[in-house]
């Protein structure tokens, strides 16, 4: 998942066991500095009833689109949709490591698989109720299976083109049936999901908001700013993506699970849009807003993490920073040449322009750190600026001219203008590309547009090495001439492909030997360099002095509905 | 050149007998304003022109390479020039400040960790080397569709005229960055003018062209006033040919008011230019202006505020010296003028 924000983020004493790949690791932040430790921080047990109430004032330079969970694909209303949405499955709503977890939410128990993996059964919970409406039932989970399809949603191709019918689904959305691949038991109140191939990953799908359970007359098309009602402890009550997104508590709601959908602290929620980062920081530290969702101005996290660093939380993210190197264009299409690229970037460099050691790692892996598979190796540990310009000359590729294509935000301009002045010393005439941020994603995407290297970044969909090896550098990831063609770099390899269904397949049976399987294919890719990775990002989150019980969801960031306000 | 009016003296008497532009150069002489502001974007060029010499022999660095690992001296001890934060929880990094030693960063360094003192050099040197260029190209266009409109009138002067209507319809700024926008991406080709896209001249061009009529329009009233002037008549009686009559008589008649135009259009062109990089549709990576400079410290205001903040004095004190030699050359080119209330 390409995230809309390049996430600043700061160090802490925390999970940094995490170590980089050139044994680079993060400083440990200075003894006394609270708000550090927050990856380990975990709810209080039950319910806290004297933190119950207030208002939650978030703060974004602007709304994340349309408010329907079916569709939305960006990581702020993700992170608020897990106060509003279940699905059958969650992820554990906890801070830290157990959040990676998966538990039964809408369902009674973690589903009961057959034994050729094909088909997974639910039984439903009885008596949780939508906002304003009527009891879920089997037929709310078919019929929102369905309206993934009906809307187009944007994984409905890929996350859930495994279930029975989704293929037909996809071609004829309008049309969509899902009868024998969603199959509703009313009298035992079971849903039962069949699909085409077993896969592994599909209950972590589940988790996901693109998967939650809406009511079954909710309209097959884009809700936009009109709420669904959900049944999350808190409900919208209006969204202008200009000017305010309005939570107030769900009165259907109560709690069933502490795990998957625990009862929210805040009476209201209001999420403010129009503050440049910059301002909302300045509200924040003034006690005017509790939060600020965009990346923190790069000037400002000396400030937050000396004079506020109470205030400031700090975790690692399962993401990367890489640099796509195309290699289907000179002259990067010899390998020696991207090799050489890989050499000459000083990784400890470009963490600096990230905000410093404390708030990226550098990363000499695809698979970050926490993402099963990750294997500790790093085959470009420090950078060899003789090396490089042998390698380039053994490409046959010295003297040519290479653009750097980057987004104009700050972070990405100054990887990009370092990159190119390296590009430049390893024997390139190298030129910067600076284009707007709304359309770079796609334009580096489309192999017509000729880009030769770029700036890029990877967040995890979910905990799998395939959402980052496989979906980033699989034959069937690039796509000629399309502007949604994952694997930038158009990089194709049938044996790595072959070596990742494999791995795909093992990982249902051995776990252990599938993830060592993907630390090899993951060392291979990374020889072979058709991507160059940088960094893993941290995330940095400045809350205000009122503001208590932060919780760092690994999968969907700060948990918003655990937030203390009073 | 027998249509050249008498200039009346006005401001400073001169000599009595001298040629116009002998008069205007001695009014010039005489206008300490002019001269001191003359004087001062001597000074600023001079400046400019030297960079390479202040970057090699005086900082001993390249201002185009990144140096975000590297080292510089303080105050005799060795420091980081990109230093990470090590209070609190040690967030951010934070580029050296100005420590007024011109060896050693004289004015610190900028987000990847270059020598800012020197990167304002260069960069001075391609915010004047833009400004200049793209006036002496917007005049002399100009003065090519001011005189053939005013001269040849009819049909011909309508089609320019309206060309000249439909630029002026956009906003200056917008167009500029629509034309920029859009050049960056694939470059100028038109017949045989072929431009990259981000080289230097893409941003020459286009400055040059959005501000055409700005000047064409007055040079054109112009000319259509002196072609009812006597000389000009007999130009045509004694069978000069248009092409002659346009370069003999027309065009010194309103020379100095294309001079007068030069400054002042620099001055507005090394604006728009220090905009436009502002906007990074300007002046292209690697080289520099002082509208990217600014760009470049705007992440650091906070901070680093001396980035912007010096730059920004730059590009001020270049636009008031032009503005003010302008103003002088016009004083002693045409005294009658009252355009900005002067003499």
């Amino acid at each position: 998942m390409k995230r809309n924000l390049p996430i600043a983020a700061g160090a802490a004493l925390l999970a940094l066991s995490v170590s980089a790949c050139s044994g680079a690791s993060s400083p440990a932040a200075p003894a006394g500095s609270a708000g550090t430790a927050d990856s380990s921080q975990t709810s209080p047990a039950g319910f806290q009833e004297q933190h119950k109430g207030g208002t939650l004032r978030l703060q974004a330079k602007s709304g994340d689109g349309t408010l329907d969970p079916h569709i939305n694909y960006s990581n702020g209303n993700w992170q608020i949709f897990q106060a509003m949405y279940d699905g059958l499955l969650a992820f554990k709503k906890v801070g830290g490591e157990a959040s990676y977890d998966l538990v039964p939410d809408l369902a009674e128990a973690m589903p009961q698989v057959s034994p050729d993996g094909r088909s997974y059964t639910f039984t439903l919970r009885k008596g949780v109720k939508f906002a304003g409406g009527g009891e879920v039932t089997a037929d709310d989970v078919v019929a929102s299976f369905e309206r993934i399809y009906k809307v187009s949603g944007p994984t409905s191709g890929t996350f859930y083109a495994g279930i029975v019918g989704a293929a037909a689904c996809v071609k004829k959305p309008k049309e969509c049936t899902l009868d024998k691949g969603v199959v509703a038991d009313k009298a035992k109140n079971t849903v039962t999901i069949n699909l085409v191939e077993p896969d592994s990953e599909f209950p972590l799908k589940l988790a996901l908001p693109h998967a939650a359970v809406l009511p079954k007359d909710t309209p097959d098309k884009d809700q936009g700013t009109k709420p669904i009602g959900g049944t999350g402890p808190y409900m919208a009550v209006s969204y202008d993506p200009n000017k305010e997104l309005k939570l107030v508590r769900n009165p259907d709601f109560t709690e069933w699970s502490r795990e998957a959908q625990p009862q929210g602290y805040p009476d209201e929620i209001v999420y403010s849009y129009g503050l440049t980062a910059e301002a909302a920081v300045t509200a924040v530290q003034n006690g005017q807003a509790d939060w600020v969702f965009d990346p923190l101005p790069a000037d400002r996290l000396s400030e937050i993490g000396t004079k506020y660093a109470s205030q400031a939380h700090v975790n690692q993210l399962s993401a990367f920073w890489y640099l796509p190197l195309n290699t289907n264009l000179a002259p990067f299409d010899k390998p020696e040449a991207r090799q050489a690229l890989n050499w000459a970037i000083d990784r400890q460099a470009v963490v600096k322009m990230f905000g410093g050691a404390n708030v990226a790692q550098p990363a000499c892996t695809l698979l970050p750190p926490g993402i099963p598979g990750h294997a500790d190796f790093c085959d470009f540990p420090q950078p060899d600026l003789a090396k490089a310009k042998d390698l380039v000359q053994q490409s046959g590729t010295a003297g040519q001219e290479v653009a750097v294509v980057v987004s104009d935000d700050e972070v990405s301009k100054q990887i990009g203008e370092y990159v190119r002045s390296t590009l430049e010393q390893i024997g390139y005439q190298a030129k910067l590309k600076v284009i707007s941020t709304n359309i770079h994603f796609t334009y580096i995407q489309n192999d017509k547009n000729k880009v030769q290297v770029s700036v890029s970044q990877w967040y995890a969909d979910y905990p799998a090495a395939s959402d980052f090896l496989h979906v980033l550098l699989s034959c069937a990831s690039f796509r000629a001439g399309s502007d949604s063609s994952i694997n930038i770099s158009g990089y194709c390899d049938k044996d790595i492909d072959a070596r990742m269904a494999e791995a795909m397949t093992l990982d249902r049976t051995d776990k252990n030997a599938a993830n060592a399987k993907w630390g090899e294919i993951d060392r291979d890719l990374t020889k072979a360099s058709p991507i160059i990775p940088l960094f893993t990002p941290k995330q940095v989150d400045f809350v205000s002095s009122r503001v208590g019980n932060y919780q760092f969801h690994k999968q969907f960031f700060m948990l918003v509905s655990q937030l203390w306000v009073k | 050149m027998s249509g050249v009016e008498p200039i009346p003296a006005v401001a400073a008497p001169v000599r009595p007998g001298a040629g116009p532009w002998r008069q205007a150069a001695t009014r010039i002489l005489r206008n300490r304003s002019a001269l001191t502001a003359g004087a001062g974007l001597l000074l600023i060029a001079l400046v400019c022109l030297l960079a390479p010499v202040y970057a090699g022999s005086i900082a001993h660095t390249d201002p185009f390479v990144s140096n975000i690992s590297g080292t510089t001296v303080v105050g005799g001890q060795e420091v980081q020039v990109l230093q990470q934060s090590t209070e609190g929880l040690g967030l951010g990094v934070t580029p050296i400040g100005p420590t007024g030693d011109p060896g050693h960063y004289l004015l610190g360094a900028d987000n990847q960790g270059r020598d800012v003192m020197a990167r304002l050099l260069y960069g001075g040197r391609n915010s004047l080397l833009v400004g200049v260029s793209s006036a002496l190209l917007c005049c002399a266009l100009a003065t090519v569709l001011g005189v053939v409109a005013g001269y040849f009138g009819g049909w011909i002067d309508a089609v320019l005229s309206r060309f000249f209507d439909v630029i002026w319809a956009f906003p200056v700024y917008l167009l500029a960055i629509c034309l920029s926008v859009v050049l960056l991406t694939s470059g100028l080709h038109l017949g045989p003018v072929h431009i990259d896209a981000g080289s230097l001249a893409l941003p020459i061009v286009i400055i040059a062209l959005i501000y055409v009529p700005y000047v064409a329009r007055p040079l054109r009233g112009q000319v259509m006033a002196l072609r009812d002037k006597e000389f000009l008549h007999a130009a045509v009686g004694l069978g000069a040919s248009d092409l002659r009559i346009m370069r003999r008589e027309v065009l010194p008649n309103i020379l100095p008011t294309v001079v007068v135009f030069l400054p002042l259009m620099t001055a507005l062109n090394m604006l728009t230019e220090s905009a436009l990089s502002f906007l990074s549709v300007g002046v292209q990576s690697p080289d520099a202006s002082w509208g990217t400079i600014i760009n470049d410290g705007l992440a650091l205001l906070y901070t680093r505020p001396m980035i912007t903040i010096a730059a920004g004095l730059f590009v001020a004190l270049t636009a008031v010296a032009l503005n003010v030699f302008g103003d002088g050359v016009r004083d002693a080119l045409d005294p009658n003028a009252r355009l900005r209330g002067g003499a």
